[in-house]
C-alpha cells in the first residue's frame, strides 16, 4: 500500500525526523488560510498523487507550457493561483502513464534554502534477506538513471536485524553521503529514526529523494515516498486508515474485498487462475497465441464458491472482456469448488462471452463432472495449451 | 535417490488442528503412507487429532516435545500469517532439520528476523508461501496434488506453486517422472533459493535432468544461471529446461506473489530468460511445453 507525501512526512515526523512545515489542502478555498499559517516568504505547492515525476509532469487541462505538478511560490497569492491550477486537474507524469491522475489534494510547504540534494532510501534487500540503506550524493534526480550511468555513486549497506543501525553503520551512511559538521550529527540521529519508522510500521520502501542539506548545514526531508508491506497491514490499523481509495482501480478495490489478487490490463481475454505464477503464465500463453490478457487474477489458495463467484463478476464487469479463460491446477484449491463457483456465477449473471475451463489436480474428476453435467455453454479444455488455443480461437470467432 | 525427503522422513504438523492442516495431513497420509507423526498446538497438547479415516495423531504443546517423543526430522507449517514466523522460529529452536512453511502472506520483516535466526542454525527452511516438497511414491509434505507425480529422473524446482504442478504433470506425461519436486515459494525473503536446490540435484545420482521455473522479480534466476555456468566449468552439469512467468506483466505491479514485481527496471522476464539460456537452459516460451522442451534437450 502506498501513501501520499504529506502523510509520509507526518509519519516520519512522529519518529523525530526533520521535515518542513506544511499543510495538506483538498479544496482551492482552503489554500489561502493554509499559506497564511506558514512562515513564508517562499512556499512550495506540491500535487499529491501516488506517482513520481510530479515536478516534470504536465497538467492535461493546462497545456505543455504551463508549470508542472510541483511549483515554487513567492507570495500567498501565487500559492492560491497554483492551488487553482492543480486541484481537480489531471497530472500526467512519466509514472502515471498517458491517462494521468487527477489531483485531489495538494501539499503546501514552507520553502527550503537548499544547499545540496542527496538520495537516501531504505528497502528490503532480497539478495541478502536484510533491510538495507541505499545512499547517494546524487539526490533530486532519477536514481535509476544514476544506478545505470554511475553505479559507483550508489552505496548499499545491510543492517543486521539484531543490531539495528549501529554507530558504525550510521557513520558509514554519513560517509556515503559525504556529510559534514551539523549535517553529520543530524544524520547520525536521522538514520536511526528512519530505520525505526521502517521497522515499526512494516514499510517495504522508504525513499527520501531528495534529502536536503540546508544553507545552515542541517538536514531536512524534502520529499518522502513510503510503501507498506500489504502482508503486514493487519498489524497497523493507523496505516490502513491512510489508504486513499481514489488512487486505486475500482475493480482492484472490489477484488481486494474478497482477498483476490487482481490487476486490470488492456487486453480482451479475462483470466481466472489459481496461483500467481500460473496466473502470469496464463497471461503469457494468451499472448503467445496472439491475444492479450484483460487482467491478472489469482483466486488464491483457500477459495470458496462465493469468492470464485465474486472473481467472475469482476472479470465480466470489464467491458473489454471478449472471452474468459478459467485455468485451475488444484493443490490447496479444490477443482470441485471452482466448478461450483463458476456454475453459480454463470447462473446468476448469464454468460455473453465464450468461457473455456481447464481443471487439473485435487478433486479434478468431481470438478469436471459438475461442469460436464451442467447444461451451461462452457467449453472444456484438456490442458493449458488446449485451453489457450480454444479461448483465443473463440475470441477471434474461429 | 531423492533429495531432502524420502519414505523415512517423519513429519510434525504445526497448525494440524486447523482446516487447511487437517485437509492436507489427510492427503499426505493417503499418499503412500507419508509418515505424519503428530501435530502441535499451544493449548491442545495431550489431545488427539483424528482423520476422517480414523487415523489418530498425537498433539503436542511444543515442537521440541513433539520431536522428543516422535523422533520427527521435519515439520510442515500451516499456521496463519500472524503466527507463522514464530512457528518457524520455534522449529529452528527445536533443531528440526527440515522446516517447510506453506503459509502465504507472512510479513517480510518477520522473514528478515527468521532469516537471521536461520543463518545461525543448522535447519533448512523451505518457503514460506510455497507448495512444499514431494518425493514420488514416498513422501508428500505440503499441498501438491499427489496424483500427478510419477517416480522418475527429473528434479523440479520452482518459485511458483501451481507452475510446479504444471512441470510435474508435463514431465509425468512425457514418461520421465520426478526424483523430487520443490516449490521454494514466491516471497522476496525465503529460506531456500534456487542455487541450494540445484546443488542438491547436481549431487543426486538419480536426478538425470532438472526443471527450473522462475518468475519476474529479484535476480535469483540470474544467480542460479551463473551457478550452473560455474559448476559446468568444474565438470558438474545436467540438462536443464526452464520457464519464466511474467513476460506480459506490467512493471511496478506486484503480481500476486509478494516477490513478483519488476521494479526500477530490474527483475524483468527477458533478462532472466537471457541469463538462463546463456547457461544452456532450454527455456520454453510456453508454460504448456516445459516437458516437451526437456525431452527435446535430452534427445539432443
Amino acid at each position: 500500500m502506498n501513501i501520499h507525501e504529506h502523510q509520509a512526512k507526518a509519519l516520519l515526523k512522529e519518529f523525530g525526523a526533520p521535515v518542513a512545515k506544511g499543510v495538506a489542502v483538498f479544496a482551492p478555498e482552503a489554500a489561502l488560510k493554509a499559506a497564511n499559517s506558514l512562515p513564508g516568504p517562499v512556499y512550495v505547492v506540491k500535487s499529491q498523487i501516488h506517482a513520481g515525476g510530479r515536478g516534470k509532469g504536465r497538467f492535461k487541462e493546462l497545456g505543455a507550457d504551463a508549470e508542472g505538478g510541483v511549483r515554487l511560490a513567492r507570495s500567498v497569492d501565487e500559492v492560491v493561483s497554483h492551488a487553482n491550477d492543480m486541484l481537480g486537474n489531471i497530472l500526467v507524469t512519466k509514472q502515471t502513464g498517458p491517462a494521468g491522475k487527477q489531483v485531489n489534494r495538494i501539499y503546501i510547504e514552507d520553502g527550503a534554502d537548499i544547499a545540496k540534494e542527496l538520495y537516501l532510501s531504505i528497502l528490503v534487500n532480497r539478495e541478502s534477506g536484510k533491510v538495507s540503506f541505499v545512499a547517494s550524493t546524487e539526490g533530486g534526480m532519477d536514481i535509476e538513471g544514476v544506478a545505470e550511468e554511475t553505479p559507483e555513486k550508489i552505496h548499499t549497506l545491510d543492517i543486521e536485524p539484531e543490531d539495528g543501525v549501529t554507530k558504525e553503520k550510521a557513520t558509514a551512511i554519513c560517509d556515503a553521503l559525504q556529510l559534514e559538521g551539523v549535517g553529520r550529527s543530524d544524520g547520525m540521529e536521522l538514520f536511526v529514526q528512519l530505520y525505526d519508522a521502517f521497522v515499526a510500521k512494516d514499510m517495504s520502501l522508504l525513499e527520501i529523494n531528495p534529502l536536503v542539506v540546508l544553507g545552515d548545514g542541517h538536514l531536512v526531508v524534502l520529499d518522502a515516498k513510503v510503501s507498506f508491506d500489504n502482508n503486514a497491514l493487519f498489524k497497523h490499523p493507523d496505516i490502513q486508515s491512510l489508504r486513499d481509495l481514489s488512487e486505486e482501480d475500482e475493480k482492484e478495490i472490489e477484488a481486494g474485498k474478497y482477498d483476490l489478487a487482481y490487476i486490470a490490463l488492456e487486453g480482451s481475454i479475462g483470466c481466472m487462475v489459481n496461483g500467481a505464477g500460473l496466473a502470469m503464465a496464463t497471461m503469457d500463453i494468451i499472448k503467445l497465441y496472439g491475444e492479450q490478457p484483460a487482467n491478472f487474477l489469482d483466486v488464491g489458495g483457500g477459495a470458496t464458491a462465493e469468492k470464485v463467484t465474486a472473481a467472475f463478476k469482476i472479470i465480466t464487469s470489464d467491458p473489454s472482456v471478449k472471452g474468459i479463460l478459467v485455468n485451475i491446477f488444484g493443490g490447496i484449491m479444490r477443482c470441485d469448488i471452482i466448478a461450483e463457483g463458476v456454475l453459480q456465477a454463470v447462473k446468476e449473471m448469464g454468460l455473453n462471452v465464450p468461457l473455456v475451463v481447464r481443471l487439473e489436480g485435487t478433486k479434478v474428476a468431481e470438478g469436471k463432472k459438475l461442469i460436464d453435467e451442467s447444461d451451461l455453454d462452457v467449453i472444456s479444455a484438456n490442458d493449458l495449451d488446449d485451453a489457450a488455443q480454444k479461448i483465443v480461437a473463440a475470441v477471434k470467432g474461429e | 535417490m531423492s533429495i531432502l525427503v524420502n519414505k523415512d522422513t517423519k513429519i510434525l504438523v504445526q497448525g494440524l488442528t486447523g482446516k487447511t492442516g487437517t485437509f492436507h495431513t489427510e492427503q499426505a497420509l493417503a499418499y503412500f503412507g507419508t509418515k505424519m507423526v503428530g501435530g502441535t498446538h499451544p493449548k491442545k497438547g495431550g489431545q488427539k487429532w483424528v482423520s476422517t479415516e480414523g487415523v489418530e495423531l498425537p498433539i503436542f504443546t511444543t515442537v521440541a516435545e513433539g520431536k522428543e517423543v516422535t523422533g520427527a526430522n521435519a515439520s510442515v507449517i500451516y499456521v496463519p500469517p500472524a503466527g507463522a514466523a514464530a512457528a518457524i522460529i520455534e522449529a529452528i529452536d527445536a533443531e528440526i532439520p527440515l522446516i517447510v512453511a506453506i503459509t502465504e502472506g507472512v510479513p517480510v520483516l518477520d522473514m528478515v528476523k527468521v532469516k537471521a535466526r536461520l543463518a545461525k542454525s543448522s535447519s533448512r527452511l523451505i518457503g514460506p508461501n510455497c507448495p512444499g516438497i514431494m518425493t514420488p511414491d514416498e513422501c508428500k509434505i505440503g499441498i501438491m496434488p499427489g496424483n500427478i507425480f510419477k517416480k522418475g529422473s527429473v528434479g523440479i524446482v520452482s518459485r511458483s506453486g501451481t507452475l510446479t504442478y504444471e512441470a510435474v504433470f508435463q514431465t509425468t506425461n512425457e514418461g520421465l517422472g520426478q526424483t523430487t519436486a520443490i516449490g521454494i515459494g514466491g516471497d522476496p525473503v525465503k529460506g531456500t533459493e534456487f542455487i541450494d536446490v540445484l546443488e542438491l540435484f547436481l549431487a543426486d545420482e538419480e536426478t538425470k535432468s532438472m526443471v527450473m521455473i522462475g518468475e519476474i522479480g529479484g535476480s535469483a534466476e540470474e544467480e542460479a544461471a551463473q551457478f550452473l555456468i560455474d559448476e559446468a566449468k568444474r565438470g558438474r552439469s545436467k540438462p536443464v529446461a526452464g520457464f519464466i512467468a511474467g513476460l506480459t506483466a506490467p512493471p511496478g505491479r506486484t503480481m500476486g506473489h509478494a516477490g513478483a514485481v519488476i521494479s526500477g527496471g530490474k527483475g524483468g522476464a527477458e533478462d532472466k530468460i537471457e541469463a538462463m539460456e546463456a547457461a544452456g537452459i532450454a527455456v520454453s516460451r510456453s508454460p504448456a511445453k516445459i516437458g516437451e522442451a526437456l525431452v527435446a534437450l535430452l534427445k539432443g
